[in-house]
């Protein structure tokens, strides 16, 4: 029931933003995010946007253990 | 996000914890979306014998409480009454009978997508008293307070809200502190940690000393998260990690903390098959009293009795895994579902009967 599923935000006007989910554009409401912009991807969780995410850090952590392995792999 | 389904990747993982998992070691996950993960990738069967895995409380719904549930269905009865809920509440089953049996049988109950729907439901119904059975984790509640906002906002009168929600760093306490309950480390649920962050799961490292890692919704996630678990043992230095660090930041989501905190105080909250847990449950303030169903539509009900031979409560105490309960898909399977563990697609019991049990079986 926590399922939280990433969405980009195309617009913003005052607490409701228009996302994209899979090519279709929805409604979700962004008074719990109020520092999400818009290209920003946020989690969508209840009609509402919880939790602005991180691609980068996303990368990075993915970086870090690939390297692992590719260390591991000499 | 491609690359978490990576195999080689996965193999690579995979021998690593096979490395080192030098000791057995318990780890509990207490979110459903995980127990769903972990029953879909087969990842039981593929790790090493020394980590087993067992699914906690993991899901709002599952842990409804039967007789809380019979009070719902008993107000949704009401005439005046529209109860407005998640899907997934439907078909859960009170002593007597569910939310989807009483609306068969007359009482106006409508499914909605969030909070906020029920507040609409509200503003177009005047006529109707619009209950919204709230029931979820840290991930749902603050989306509940912004419902209860506009509501107060508005000065609706005819929106109350039915509080069920529960709070899990309270219950893993409890399950810490339950002599029958073996744990040795948590995966933390990805999505209530977006909301909470790190610090209110400190006390788990620094009092209990087990490791609690916040993890994501792959079954790479799941491994990078064991791995950073074994770690934590082998070096000795437990703490609370984050391996989902592309969702959640250690401090969490303050604003959506600080509507949690406006609308709503800690009371006791009673647990399906673990039972009352002090501080685990939410109730609306004071001053918002007037939106508290529970307080302004007093109801009774004679108690009924509560489920038989239904291993719920071990379950969820990942004291026993689902097949292992006489129902398991025989009384009880997703079409007739007995217990709560069964109803929801997210139930530990739902999980390994879709994703089948043999799967798993070689894994207690
Ligand atoms: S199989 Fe059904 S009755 Fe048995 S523990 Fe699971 S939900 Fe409860």
């Amino acid at each position: 029931m926590c399922l939280a599923i990433p969405s980009k935000i195309l617009s913003i006007k005052g607490n409701t933003a228009e996302i994209d989910v899979g090519g279709n554009t929805k409604e979700v409401n962004i008074t719990l995010t109020p520092e999400a912009k818009v290209g920003d991807y946020v989690l969508l969780h209840a009609g509402f946007a919880i939790n602005v995410i991180d691609e980068q850090a996303a990368e990075e952590i993915f970086d870090a253990w690939e390297e692992a392995y590719a260390a591991l792999q000499k | 996000m491609q690359p978490y389904r990576n195999r080689d990747y996965a193999h690579h993982l995979l021998e690593r914890l096979q490395q080192e998992a030098t000791r057995p070691v318990s780890v509990m996950e207490v979110c459903g979306t995980h127990t769903v993960a972990i029953a879909r990738s087969g990842l039981r069967e593929l790790l090493p014998k020394n980590i087993r895995l067992i699914s906690g409380p993991g899901c709002p719904v599952c842990v409804t409480d039967d007789l809380d549930l019979d009070l719902v269905i008993a107000l949704a009865k009401e005439p005046e009454i529209t109860m407005a809920t998640f899907g997934d509440m439907m078909r859960v089953p009170g002593t007597g009978s569910s939310l989807l049996e009483a609306k068969s049988l007359g009482a106006d109950v409508k499914v909605v997508y969030s909070p906020t729907d029920a507040v609409a439901l509200a503003v177009a119904n005047p006529d109707r008293q619009v209950v919204f059975l709230a029931v979820g984790f840290e991930t749902t509640i603050p989306t509940v307070a912004v419902a209860v906002e506009q509501a107060v906002q508005q000065g609706l009168r005819n929106f109350s809200i039915f509080s069920l929600h529960k709070l899990v760093p309270p219950v893993m306490e409890a399950l810490l502190t339950d002599p029958e309950v073996r744990l040795d480390a948590f995966i933390n649920p990805g999505h209530v940690c977006t909301i909470l962050g790190t610090e209110p799961f400190r006390f788990i490292p620094e009092q209990y000393g087990k490791p609690c890692v916040v993890t994501g919704f792959e079954a790479v996630d799941i491994m990078e998260a064991l791995l950073m678990i074994l770690q934590q043992y082998n070096q000795g230095r437990p703490s609370v990690e984050i391996q989902y660090k592309r969702a959640v930041r250690p401090e969490g989501n303050a604003v959506a903390r600080g509507y949690i905190d406006k609308y709503f105080t800690p009371v006791t909250a009673c647990w399906r098959g673990i039972g009352e847990v002090p501080g685990s449950g939410l109730a609306l303030r004071e001053e918002f009293a007037h939106l508290d169903a529970q307080r302004r539509f007093p109801i009774t009900v004679t108690p009924g009795k509560r489920l038989k031979n239904c291993s719920c409560g071990q379950v969820l105490k990942g004291l026993k895994l689902p097949y292992e309960c006489a129902l398991f898909g025989k009384a009880c399977t997703p079409m007739k579902p007995v217990g709560p563990c069964m109803v929801s697609t997210e139930g530990s019991c739902a999980a390994y009967y879709r994703y089948g049990a043999q799967r798993v079986g070689g894994a207690v």
